[in-house]
């Protein structure tokens, strides 16, 4: 092959493309590629950062897989995920369907149930944190009418994270949009032909309805996996001060490496955490991306490439 | 029955059905409002009052003069005001880059660009820290303000659609007529982008509003605290009083329920139509 050779005009463009994207060039390697490679780096030293890091070779992780607030982190953010993740998305798949009628005022409460999903961070976690006062809450009122005595939520180990778990279904309006998009993208005659075909309502849900549906359950799926491993500001509010619940029950990941980095500025074991939890995370991802094929669902004619990047 | 009788008891049932899940939604932000107006006395009722006989507007006056709620918000908003200025700018150029662009590795890099999406905030966070604290940009706005002026993957690639579906021929046409690759980009293609530059607007502007480990980690004296940290700072000041926590938590949540009224039309269409295709 000839060397290409460029024309004055196109030399112009290509300097012009350079100059445009030069921010991002910039913004990638220092806030992407240096911190990548100074955390791998970072995990095989010790440094408190008052200190200069001296290198310990694998003792960190080593340290690691012998602490046992590790694993409990890792059981509390799996076990959450394990429940909140496929509630979240039958009760979201649930509520789409009623999102999708043709009623009236249906706007009103589409633009409602989306509420909770912007609304994060502090602010709502006290009022979720007054709600849950085992004492004087609301949910403890409402439970005692229909003669159940509620439990102590935030301060016995059992109940912290089916409290966790029950906040998060609040924000299932998130992704019952996002079902509602896939649901508007299904084509009307593919219900007209199961129709005609004798097809009852449950059969088209099953057979039509949630095949097509499948790519925004696998990308919900997988952005619920990785999501669980960010798990920050709610547990740092509702444990109180950063700290890990009782019997550290309300110990996420994310609050874990917190402590170890920010508050005993163990900053090697900090990034050892962060590159095992993000590994970690990884894989469960992965695992998911390679079952795709078994149960995710893609029109002919697209390549299988339905997942958002 | 006929269908038409049929099909307004569906409708009825609908309703039924979905304005019950709407008061489940709503709870949590009247729980909220009605708590912020309740005398102490009142607020340790069990039963509790769903709502004050007597409500005390003097809770607000209260919160803000046990904490420098107005310093927050001011802040807040400047702390918007940068970041949401670094971020429309940068990714407009980029994404201007990448899509009416000609280069070399311009596929790859932008490929690099959707992969960086997938790292995790944890992976990065130690040793930003560490950076912004060897220069000395500890306790300042600037570790929050700016990475913003360098792009955002997310919103680039966002803008970058929307780029790509708005003809070339207006940008020839504005060549001939003698215009350079900004005087393009500025006159004719940012009217345009209006709609995509308002997503980005209000996405950029819950997330930093929302955002709490950053001021966290990154800001010390009180007075820089933003209304996030705050808020968290006043529950442990004013532990047990929640009708002054939560009429705080109210005068945090109203500018964000105010911006999702004004917005929701682009929140709502921006999240279904990021299009995961059937």
């Amino acid at each position: 092959m000839t060397k290409q050779v460029l024309s004055k005009s196109e030399r112009r463009e290509e300097r012009m493309g350079y100059l445009f994207i030069l921010p991002w060039i910039i913004g990638f390697l220092a806030f992407a590629a240096f911190p990548i490679a100074a955390s791998l780096l970072l995990s095989f030293t010790k440094w408190d950062i008052y200190k200069a890091p001296s290198w310990v070779g694998l003792s960190n992780f080593q340290r690691l897989f012998q602490d046992e607030l590790f694993y409990k982190s890792m059981k509390v953010t799996l076990t959450y995920s394990a429940f909140s993740i496929p509630l979240s998305l039958v009760l979201g798949l649930g509520l789409s369907l009623l999102l999708n009628l043709k009623i009236k005022g249906i706007d009103f409460y589409r633009t409602l149930f989306y509420l909770p999903s912007v609304i994060t961070g502090v602010a709502i976690s006290m009022v979720w944190m007054w709600i849950f006062n085992d004492g004087y809450g609301l949910l403890n009122y409402l439970l005692s009418l229909i003669g159940i005595e509620g439990p102590h939520w935030f301060k016995d180990p059992n109940w912290v994270l089916p409290a966790y778990v029950i906040m998060s279904l609040w924000g299932v309006g998130g992704s019952a949009i996002m079902f509602l998009g896939g649901l508007q993208n299904i084509p009307g005659h593919l219900y007209e032909a199961a129709k005609i075909d004798g097809a009852s309502v449950f059969q088209r849900f099953y057979k039509v309805t949630l095949p097509l549906l499948t790519p925004t359950l696998f990308f919900l799926l997988l952005m619920g996996i990785i999501g669980s491993f960010q798990v920050f500001t709610i547990a740092y509010i509702m444990n109180g001060r950063g700290a890990g619940g009782p019997d550290n029950a309300g110990l996420f990941y994310m609050l874990y490496l917190y402590q170890k980095a920010f508050k005993s500025f163990d900053m090697g074991y900090a990034s050892a955490m962060a590159w095992v939890g993000g590994l970690i995370s990884l894989v469960l991802a992965l695992i998911v991306y390679r079952t795709q094929n078994k149960w995710v669902y893609y029109e002919a004619g697209d390549t299988g490439k339905g997942e958002k990047a | 029955m006929s269908i038409r009788t049929k099909r307004y008891i569906g409708a009825a049932g609908s309703h039924l059905g979905l304005s019950v899940l709407a008061l489940i939604c709503l709870i949590p932000f009247l729980w909220m409002l009605s708590t912020s107006l309740k005398t102490k006395q009142n607020m340790w009722l069990f039963p509790p009052q769903f709502w004050p006989v007597h409500p005390r507007w003097q809770n607000y006056i209260d919160a803000f003069s046990f904490a420098p709620f107005a310093r927050y918000i001011t802040n807040t908003l400047t702390l918007e005001f940068f970041i949401i200025l670094g971020q429309v700018v940068s990714c407009t150029l980029i994404a201007y880059g990448f899509s009416r662009f000609k280069f070399r590795g311009r596929e790859v890099l932008f490929f690099v660009m959707l992969a960086t999406m997938l790292i995790p905030e944890q992976v990065t966070m130690i040793p930003l820290f560490l950076l912004f604290s060897k220069m000395n940009w500890v306790d300042t706005y600037l570790p929050l303000i700016v990475p913003a002026y360098f792009g955002n993957a997310f919103y680039v690639f966002l803008m970058r659609q929307y780029l790509m579906t708005i003809p070339k021929d207006l940008d020839e046409a504005a060549k001939i007529d003698g215009a350079n690759e900004l005087q393009i980009l500025w006159r004719v293609l940012v009217p345009i982008l209006r709609p995509s530059l308002t997503i980005i607007i209000v996405y950029t502007f819950t997330g930093v509003y929302n955002d709490f480990m950053g001021p966290l980690i990154y800001l010390n004296t009180p007075e820089k605290f933003t209304l996030a940290v705050g808020l968290a700072n006043f529950v442990s000041s004013r532990g047990t009083e929640w009708n002054l926590l939560m009429s705080a938590s109210t005068v945090v949540l109203v500018p964000l329920l105010l911006i999702y009224y004004v917005a929701q039309r682009n929140l709502i269409g921006g999240i279904a139509s990021l299009g995961i295709k059937g």
